[in-house]
């Protein structure tokens, strides 16, 4: 589901090929060419876990999903939390945009050193 | 090397200063003669707020003044302390170098030390709360989907290092586990349960490196470093094409092999990081000993036991004898030492000449690939 001031930002490099996230250089140390928003595609679970020992500030049980976007014929994968587990191998998803995925004050990291909001992902729902 | 496990009170000064003053001992070695030290570690100064560990060595041993370097390489820091080691000595820099790796670790909470090793994940992947036994989970399922392997062979990964952990004086569990035990306890991160991982563990780990007609002339108990290799996979996991199979393996064995002019058939034994129970699936397969999708079938077989055609862990791998960061690829290479000069006890296989160890740093971000031989294996 897109976000209009949100974007799952893939980065397009001369031969064509994405990746998520973007690289300053990617395939044949090329730098990127376009970018793509993944969010406003679905993708297809390529496998799940729900991971019951999570660190600080990590929802318990955390759902994560590792999925593959099709954007028109090239293959693009994220990793992601998952709204719920449960989920099957093949199943479609989409991606929903959550403000704040742990908490950015009780982890290791510098909580301005990167971005805490991000997409989660859930079935494609008719 | 220290015995691995709750060392409490012990901290990675005293842990590193008395693997590093037994291995001294052991080898009939002064102090004054070590040319380079390096200290294999992940991240003292996240975890004890320790930093400076060579240098804090260097003095305990009165090395000074040997010249100094931290390597870390995450979990890999120790295969990647037995790449530096051998540059130096092969680059004729040093003479005599010693290796000690070493991390402290139960001082702190499951999910503290969760997040500090977690801190190597890109910020994409840290962002969702990703951990390295996420890592795991994720390819698990991938893994059995695809290969249509059965659970319980992941489970059998850990009997059999419990197993082989009981004959080893150092590991931090030495007891054995039933199949039944493994498939019932807790999930971790689903398919895994929680004896499908490593435990955390403090601990440390020495090795000394020198030319070999230097050893020659020392001792008749001294092995060869015949193959060395290092490469690297995505830092991002999902940007793999295939999760079930690690690059940095393959990429490190295949320079390995070639420069020990050796090839998979010819290892008697090897210790493989089985941070998780499927990473020994994944490298027996990236370093040949398997075709791709078969290597489950190892531990069905009992080729991988301590009496099959290939030993896996004899030492008890990081799933039984503890995995101390920064330690364990250097106590990879202490167990092959021990079994390549007989002195591994109630281990001890039947005259093996050449063995590997393959230590994985993330989840296979980054690899060091050794191989070990007697001095007589060649000939």
């Amino acid at each position: 589901m897109s976000d209009d001031s949100h974007e799952l930002t893939a980065f397009r490099y001369p031969d064509g090929s994405l990746t998520y996230p973007g690289h300053p250089r990617g395939p044949g140390g090329q730098a990127h060419v376009d970018t793509v928003d993944l969010s406003e595609y679905t993708a297809e679970v390529i496998t799940w876990t729900t991971s019951t020992a999570t660190p600080p500030g990590v929802r318990q049980p955390n759902h994560l999903a590792i999925v593959e976007f099709d954007v028109d014929g090239e293959p693009v994968r994220a990793l992601g939390q998952l709204e719920e587990g449960n989920v099957d191998l093949g199943d479609e998803v989409e991606a929903v945009y959550v403000e704040e995925l742990r908490d950015p004050d009780t982890g290791i990291r510098e909580p301005e050193s990167q971005e805490w909001d991000g997409f989660r992902f859930r079935p494609v729902q008719e | 090397m220290t015995p691995f496990g709750n060392r409490e009170g012990e901290w990675l000064r005293d842990l590193l200063a008395e693997a590093g003053a037994d291995c001294l001992d052991d080898a009939g070695v002064n102090a004054d003669s070590i040319d380079h030290l390096y200290v294999s570690n992940m991240a003292s100064g996240e975890l004890e707020g320790q930093t400076g560990a060579p240098n804090m060595l260097a003095h305990d041993l009165a090395a000074q003044p040997a010249y100094t370097a931290r390597i870390d390489q995450t979990s890999s820091s120790g295969g990647a302390g037995i790449y530096a080691a051998w540059q130096s000595i092969a680059s004729g820099a040093s003479e005599m170098t010693l290796l000690a790796g070493g991390e402290k670790m139960t001082h702190k909470t499951t999910g503290e030390a969760t997040d500090v090793i977690a801190s190597l994940t890109h910020p994409v992947e840290y962002k969702h709360g990703v951990t390295l036994p996420s890592f795991a989970g994720l390819t698990a399922r991938l893994y059995l989907d695809e290969y249509d392997a059965p659970r319980a062979s992941l489970g059998k990964v850990a009997v059999k290092n419990h197993k082989n952990g009981v004959d080893n004086p150092k590991a931090q569990f030495r007891k054995e586990v039933d199949l039944e035990t493994v498939l019932d306890s807790p999930i971790v991160a689903d398919p895994l349960r929680l004896y499908d991982f490593c435990p955390i563990t403090d601990g440390s780990a020495a090795l000394l490196f020198c030319p070999e007609s230097v050893a020659r002339e020392m001792t008749d108990e001294y092995v060869v470093v015949s193959g060395v290799a290092g490469a690297t996979d995505t830092h991002v996991v999902h940007e793999r094409p295939d999760p079930t199979t690690m690059r940095g393996v393959v990429e490190s064995s295949q320079q390995a092999y070639e420069m020990a002019d050796r090839s998979p058939d010819d290892v008697d034994l090897a210790e493989l990081h089985d941070m998780f129970t499927i990473l020994e699936f994944l490298q027996f397969e990236d370093l040949g000993f398997a075709e791709k999708g078969e290597g489950w079938k190892a531990i069905e077989e009992g080729r991988t036991e301590r009496d099959g055609d290939l030993p896996i862990n004899t030492s008890g791998g990081l799933k039984s004898k503890g995995h101390p960061l920064g330690a364990s690829g250097v106590a990879q290479a202490v167990e092959l030492v021990e079994q390549l000069t007989g002195e591994a006890g109630k281990r001890q296989l039947e005259e093996p000449e050449v063995a590997l160890a393959c230590n994985v740093g993330g989840f296979g971000n980054c690899v060091t690939t050794t191989i070990l031989e007697t001095p007589e294996a060649g000939q």
